[in-house]
């Protein structure tokens, strides 16, 4: 069908839309990161490390239930946080490919973590300032408690890097294995443009640099190199996912398919 | 006294539900009450730490508080702005947590990254030879330390 017979009930509706989906890109990659980190409860390295990494899973999917609750009232159809959390399947969900690839070793879930923290200082440091003010509470609020966040995972990441000829051999193999996956992030489509348009979003391309810099910065200090790789351009806050996000789902969702409504 | 400042005082004894020698007017979790046009009274609080599992809970006990204090017809509404900082812990809310064993957040000393600890007093012998174990303890407001001089670990609350 042609966009222009596009019934005019789906034309108005359409910026709110985008609106929604944009909340909804943030909202997924906290929940699906916290998920991730939660896997780790009882099986960290050592008792301080399992704490830390419950303890940024919680702060996670706290922002990820303000944000949730938010992409509800946008959307407007009558899901709440639970609804978008537990009853979407893999495709819509809408966050970046990066968060969902599984924890592998701890050099593995450090690296990914470093990249994610360094990118959300970036995206929540800049909505900070957005127009839309919900958005920018639930950013201030997210900005002080990732700051802690990249501070554990970089320090992490300085000693695994420039520590023993095999913390520093590992860390380098998770972060050649995570480097594809950076492409996406900070790579706009036209829903982050719309938002930019409208003073809600800031533009990619320019908080890329930021990011760049302190990455590198922390790179040369933990003594590890960039990879050479050229990052491929994952797609997964259009709801294209690399094959492990349902792993993760079956089991986060489970409960409450089989047992719909179930409540603790 | 005015109906705003009996509110404040009610809500003075709501205990917090992970700290309770703390009430969440200590915390700075009570950010407002305020008398609207139509008389009725609206009473802010604002979440700390986006992760806390208290949340829910303080927001039940804050309603109940107002529905037994006579109040049951105030507004009850959660703001997330400003963010809710460490430093609006309270002078007497910081002595209460010294005296319970956990050391107030020190906004000044700002730990750096890796290994190394912000200079904390211990809350027991007041030394400033202290050791950070790990930057996340037992809730998601707390680091774990230690104690060089007196040997006693404690819970320190973390700076936000």
């Amino acid at each position: 069908m042609s966009t222009v017979a596009a019934p005019l009930a789906e034309r108005a509706a359409a910026p709110e839309a985008a609106h929604c989906r944009y909340v909804l890109r943030l909202a997924d990659t906290s929940l699906v990161l916290g998920q991730r980190l939660a896997e780790w409860i009882g099986h960290a390295p050592a008792l301080e490390e399992d704490l830390a990494l419950a303890n940024l899973s919680l702060d996670l999917i706290g922002q990820a239930r303000l944000l949730l609750s938010y992409a509800g009232e946008l959307e407007g159809a009558g899901r709440d946080e639970d609804a978008l959390a537990f009853l979407r399947d893999a495709p819509e969900f809408l966050n970046l490919t990066l968060a969902e690839q599984p924890n592998g070793d701890f050099a593995h879930t450090i690296v990914r973590q470093w990249l994610l923290d360094a990118w959300q200082l970036e995206i929540y440091g800049a909505l900070e300032r957005s127009s839309d003010g919900r958005l920018a509470a639930i950013a201030a609020k997210s900005l002080r408690e990732t700051r802690y966040h990249y501070r554990f995972s970089s320090g992490w990441l300085v000693r695994l890097g420039d520590g023993t000829p095999e913390s520093h051999e590992r860390t380098q193999r998770a972060l050649d294995a995570l480097w594809r996956f950076t492409a996406e992030l900070f790579a706009p489509d036209e829903i982050d443009e719309h938002l930019n348009s409208r003073g809600i979003a800031p533009r990619l391309p320019q908080l890329a640099p930021h990011w760049s810099a302190r990455v590198e910065q922390d790179l040369r200090e933990a003594t590890l190199a960039r990879p050479a790789t050229q990052p491929y351009p994952w797609q997964g806050k259009r709801g294209v996912h690399s094959e492990h996000l349902g792993h993760l789902l079956a089991p986060m969702q489970h409960l409450q398919r089989s047992y719909p409504g179930a409540r603790w | 006294m005015s109906a705003e400042g009996q509110v404040w005082e009610l809500l003075a004894g709501v205990p917090d539900p992970e700290i309770p020698v703390l009430s969440i007017v200590d915390l700075g979790i009570v950010r407002e009450v305020r008398r609207e046009a139509d008389g009725r009274l609206r009473v802010r609080i604002t979440p700390t730490y986006s992760g806390c599992p208290a949340t829910d809970l303080i927001r039940g006990l804050v309603r109940q508080a107002l529905d037994g204090g006579g109040f049951a017809d105030a507004l009850l509404e959660e703001a997330l702005s400003p963010p809710w900082s460490t430093a609006w812990i309270s002078a007497a809310g910081r002595e209460k947590l010294r005296a319970f064993g956990i050391a107030p957040p020190e906004e000044a000393v700002r730990g750096a990254r890796g290994g190394a600890a912000a200079a904390v007093s211990c809350p027991r012998c007041s030394s400033r030879d202290t050791r950070r174990v790990s930057e996340f303890g037992s809730t998601p407001c707390k680091a774990h330390y230690r104690c060089e001089a007196c040997g006693e670990p404690f819970d320190y609350f973390k700076c936000l």
